[in-house]
């Protein structure tokens, strides 16, 4: 069985530990907040741990030395950029993502080879698409990007 | 030389004056408004407002000239270990120092190669294990490069080592006597050097070895 860290209960957090866990996967949280247990629902299967991701004997006890992959989504991008760096460097966990919404740090960190996903990046392209595509409602975006491009002379 | 400074609370703010004072320039910055109104009134436009971790704040800051010294003193630990990679990683600024809040985050700086760094809660228990007589092991420096510590002993009457020469005894693998302090005077210890009563032992271990080390000096 597949086993996931989930650090940070917040809404992300708990909506990946829930689709996990219904996955089949053996879902371990953290979280500071003893009421982010709350998020997960009346009856969570899996383990929850008050503590803060930073704790390294924290981190043990969760059982990170074998998780196959470590989710880092508190609310705090600093937090968040050093726990996964904490997982993936310290104890060699092989998949470690972590959510980074200023998409500045982001982008250092995914360079340094740190799986970041900024949510704000996502969020802009979404809303980029979603604005073009409403203000030109003639346009046949999925036409014109498959023609052929004319045939340099 | 060109120094900026993140985190303006008191540390932050004595270090700006005593850097000033030295004919240093420098640029402080504070996140939060009202400390950063504070210190606009003392400093003006050597300070500036903003979350020190955010790459935009700190270009403003002149972090791509870039800086001999960044300086991340924030309260927050983990806010210090970024400003220090993108100081050095990101900018290749020569030399960071950091702060570190709470000690049980120094593996995580040393992890980062963030160093060095400036821990006042390790500074006070060293000063305490130095300066409090019932604690017989000290921990002197740290050589964590080399993951290698300096310990001073202090032989008394009960320990069983009085008496015996350093080769007779069975010393923690991974540790060395170093020399041994008797009545005002150094000597290098070799093994044929008899321990005394008195004696003040300088060893030189790897960290953890220490109970081993007390237990073969002093049997405690």
């Amino acid at each position: 069985m597949l086993k996931a860290l989930i650090i940070g209960s917040g809404r992300v957090g708990s909506t990946i530990a829930l689709q996990l866990q219904q996955e089949g996967w053996e879902v371990t949280v953290v979280d500071e907040n003893e009421d982010a247990l709350s998020r997960l629902g009346e009856s969570w299967p899996g383990t929850f741990i008050v503590g803060h991701g930073m704790d390294a004997d924290l981190l043990r006890e969760a059982g990170i030395e074998d998780a196959d992959a470590v989710v880092v989504a508190t609310d705090g991008d600093n937090t968040n950029i050093i726990i996964g760096q904490v997982a993936q460097k310290r104890f060699d966990v092989r998949c470690v993502v972590v959510r980074v919404l200023d998409p500045a740090r982001a982008k250092f960190y995914a360079e340094r080879g740190l799986n970041t996903v900024c949510p704000t990046s996502v969020a802009i392209d979404r809303l980029m698409d979603a604005a073009r595509t409403c203000a030109i409602p003639t346009a046949q975006p999925s036409e014109e990007a498959e023609a052929p491009a004319p045939e340099p002379v | 030389m060109y120094v900026i400074v993140v985190g303006g609370g008191k540390i932050g703010a004595n270090v700006m004056r005593s850097l000033l004072r030295l004919g240093h320039e420098v640029t402080l910055i504070e996140q939060r408004r009202d400390r950063f109104e504070q210190l606009e009134d003392e400093f003006e436009h050597q300070v500036q407002r903003g979350d020190g971790t955010e790459l935009f704040i700190l270009e403003r800051a002149g972090i791509a000239r870039p800086p001999d010294v960044v300086l991340a003193l924030t309260g927050d630990d983990e806010d210090n270990m970024i400003i220090g990679q993108i100081a050095r990683e990101k900018y290749g600024v020569p030399k960071v120092i950091a702060r570190v809040n709470d000690p049980r985050n120094q593996p995580h700086f040393d992890l980062l190669g963030i160093s060095p760094t400036i821990c006042a809660t390790s500074s006070v228990m060293a000063l305490v294990e130095h300066e409090v007589p019932e604690h017989d092991l000290i921990h002197l420096l740290e050589l964590r490069g080399e993951n290698l510590e300096i310990v001073e002993v202090q032989i008394d009457g009960d320990s069983p080592s009085a008496g015996r020469s350093i080769e007779a005894l069975l010393l923690p693998e991974g540790s060395r006597l170093i020399s041994v302090m008797r009545g005002g005077q150094a000597e290098i210890a070799v093994g044929s050097t008899v321990l005394e009563a008195g004696d003040q032992v300088l060893a030189i271990l790897e960290p953890g070895k220490e109970d081993e080390l007390r237990r073969v000096l002093l049997r405690r």
